[in-house]
């Protein structure tokens, strides 16, 4: 009885290696396409792929490789971030010292800092670049419309990620953006005060009180912007990431010219299999896909047209992962993050600039807080999110630009977007605007009507025009992105290098007055 | 089929699930209200708006002072001694002094000398701040109090 006992003891013991490896991966070694789609399918993390992808989804010009970049760049962040928790200090007296430390003392600070900087650029440059090529690539149709929104979601997440760190470092830079951007959030007190309403109505000032911690920038508010920027945004982000990937899955892969599967939930909408299995593959990987509602991605094709996710998509996103971390470091190794002067409550820096993805919206800040800094941005938000919804037309999507006639509607709609943002800048610089020609114009008025708004009104005219003349949405939305896309550019470049101390205009550095 | 005279709309199952969902989806309702409340302080400690500014004599009529650390510009006439915030009413910098008035550096206002906008975006004049006089003859500013430009505070004499 022992005796067996132990032998059964010792056999196991031995085997212990091979049993506990087998208990994790569940299947053979990853040496042959079932074994790897196998893998793909069963483990959490990797079966958020298809086992099998379509060989457009993996053509660079598809992507470009961009939703992947904006992983690499999060994992990045998420990395280097928990790194300078380690030394950085929220404390207002603290803050800045901290900051120090890790720029001069920690060992490898100095990098790690600069590639948590150079990565939250690249993450911010590129969602925008993702979301280009997915608008113009008609990814967002049917089935893929909220998925869109949730990108919608991050693309918020990712200015308010960056923007929240911002603060951290607790300099002239840090404190001023801060200052400014809540009291954006304030601005509706304007439209309270100029219709006469008694203080009491200003729910500028809560909004403030919530976001500071108090009426003032000052220690409630750092460590109110040190929770959302390590807890609370990142959290959220997690979770939205996984959704849009999950859903990318789901609608059947990338979207593609010529059969895009139907979505999930729909069609069949039962639990029967909808296809029999390819004959030749091993009925329980690909019988399992059965059990999804509706089509597996395979169905009603050639199941040669697609390629196992595992090698052929693991080593795109592995290479796309590479290519960013070797960015970051080059970045990182030759060019140092900013730290100014410590924050100093009594004297801004002038010119002072927001981060250069801001800088557009400063620009039409200083015309107006409340339409530049609130409402233009929401409308923006707001408008871009319903694009699927108010664009249903079915076409072949995954074509850049939709074909030649959405070539030229691209091409004129940012020719119109840039001379009406030109415009827009140069009126003003040139000749002032109302308040220079009716000195005691209302303040409404003043509000209401100013290059941001007047240039986002002509925007959807001009998209409403397309709409009518071409009898597309399609077309419509194509005409109102070209605009905004071209719009925040060009407000962006003047903001970066033609504006200088007080925010008066220049054509070139070298000419800023001397003080 | 069922003998009753009254049938019930609801059976009892559902009408007992429904019950429990409405009480979990309530109960969860209140728990995000009253979460909600938390991150709304009640008690703001932030320093007293008023300050002292110093004795009147440093302020001799027709000189004007800037005390940066703050943000108040001390104006000293005949009719008696006057303060103006240099906080700009459009996003809350720093304004500075310009060939005619002042100029902030964020989103280019301008004031003139009074402290009225003559261009940019600020919505209102800089704020022209309550000036009084404490026990031992010192100034005092307050931050938090506006008056209207043409208000002068005439000091009394201290030893
Ligand atoms: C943190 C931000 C984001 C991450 C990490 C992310 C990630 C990804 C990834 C990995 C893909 C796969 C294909 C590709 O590389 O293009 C993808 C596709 C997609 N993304 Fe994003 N994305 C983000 C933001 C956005 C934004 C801002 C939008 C638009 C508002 C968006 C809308 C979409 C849509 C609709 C698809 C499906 C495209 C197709 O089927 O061809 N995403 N995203
Ligand atoms: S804060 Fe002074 S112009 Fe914006």
């Amino acid at each position: 009885m022992s005796d067996s006992g132990m032998g059964a003891f010792w056999a196991n013991l031995k085997a212990l290696p091979r049993t506990f490896l087998g208990s994790f991966v569940r299947h053979g070694a990853p040496t042959s396409h079932r074994a790897r789609s196998q893998s793909v399918f069963s483990n959490v993390f990797l079966h958020i792929h298809a086992t099998r992808v379509h060989p457009h989804s993996l053509r660079l010009t598809t992507t470009w490789g961009l939703g992947v970049s904006l992983v690499a760049q999060f994992l990045i962040l998420t990395v280097t971030g928990i790194l300078l928790m380690v030394y950085y200090n929220p404390g207002l007296d603290q803050a800045y010292a901290s900051m120090k430390d890790i720029h001069y003392v920690v060992p490898a600070g100095r990098l790690i800092r600069n590639i948590h900087r150079w990565a939250a650029h690249m993450m911010v440059f590129c969602v925008i670049l993702h979301m280009t090529r997915v608008f113009y690539t008609s990814a967002y149709k049917a089935p893929r419309e909220f998925n869109w929104v949730l990108g919608m979601g991050l693309f918020v997440l990712t200015l308010a990620l960056s923007f929240s760190g911002y603060l951290l470092p607790w300099d002239q830079l840090a404190y001023w953006a801060i200052v400014i951007g809540a009291n954006i959030a304030a601005s509706p007190n304007e439209v309270i005060h100029a219709i006469g309403l008694p203080e009491a109505f200003n729910i500028g000032d809560i909004v403030r009180r919530i976001l500071l911690g108090a009426n003032h920038v000052g220690q409630d508010a750092l460590l109110r912007f040190y929770l959302l920027h390590v807890i609370v945004l990142p959290i959220a982000m997690v979770f939205i990431i996984a959704a849009h990937i999950w859903r990318i899955r789901k609608d059947g892969g990338l979207a593609r010219p010529g059969g895009t599967p139907s979505p999930a939930g729909k069609g069949a909408g039962s639990m029967t299999p909808a296809a029999q299995p390819p004959s030749a593959a091993p009925s329980k990987t690909y019988g399992l896909m059965c059990l999804v509602k509706g089509r597996s991605p395979c169905t009603g094709q050639d199941p040669d047209e697609t390629v196992p996710a595992w090698p052929a998509l693991l080593r795109a996103e592995l290479f796309v992962f590479m290519l960013n971390m070797l960015i970051c470091l080059v970045l990182g190794v030759f060019f140092d993050a900013p730290l100014r002067e410590i924050a100093n409550p009594g004297v801004p820096e002038n010119p002072a600039k927001a981060p250069w993805y801001f800088l557009g919206l400063q620009e039409m800040v200083s015309y107006s807080a409340l339409i530049g800094g609130v409402v233009v941005p929401t409308l923006a938000v707001i408008g871009l999110a319903l694009i699927p919804y108010l664009d249903r037309e079915a076409e072949p999507a995954g074509l850049w630009f939709s074909g030649a006639r959405g070539k030229v509607v691209t091409f004129w709609s940012m020719v119109v977007g840039a001379i009406l943002a030109v415009l827009s800048v140069a009126i003003p610089v040139n000749y002032g605007w109302l308040r220079n020609w009716f000195p005691d114009i209302p303040q409404l008025v003043i509000i209401a009507i100013n290059p941001g708004s007047l240039v986002t009104l002509a925007y959807m005219a001009w998209s409403l025009i397309v709409i009518a003349r071409t009898k597309s949405t399609r077309l419509g939305a194509v005409a109102l992105f070209s605009c905004f896309l071209v719009g925040f550019v060009i407000l962006t470049y003047v903001g970066t290098y033609l504006r200088g101390p007080n925010w008066d205009f220049y054509w070139r550095q070298s000419d800023w007055p001397i003080h | 089929m069922s003998g009753r005279l009254d049938p019930d709309p609801i059976s009892r199952r559902d009408f007992l699930g429904l019950a429990g969902l409405w009480t979990a989806g309530a109960a969860i309702l209140g728990s995000l209200v009253a979460m909600a409340r938390l991150p709304v302080p009640r008690v703001l400690p932030e320093a007293s708006t008023r300050f002292r500014a110093g004795s009147p004599l440093a302020f001799p009529a027709g000189t004007t002072t800037l005390l940066p650390e703050r943000q108040v510009r001390i104006v000293s006439t005949d009719r008696g001694i006057a303060a103006m915030s240099l906080v700009c009413t459009h996003l809350g910098c720093i304004v500075g002094e310009a060939p005619n008035g002042f100029a902030c550096p964020c989103h280019g206002s301008k004031f003139d000398a009074q402290g009225r906008v003559i261009g940019g975006p600020a919505p209102r004049p800089l704020r022209w701040l309550h000036v009084s006089q404490a026990a031992d003859g010192a100034l005092v500013v307050d931050t938090a109090r506006e008056v209207s430009p043409d208000v002068f505070f005439q000091p009394m004499n201290v030893g």
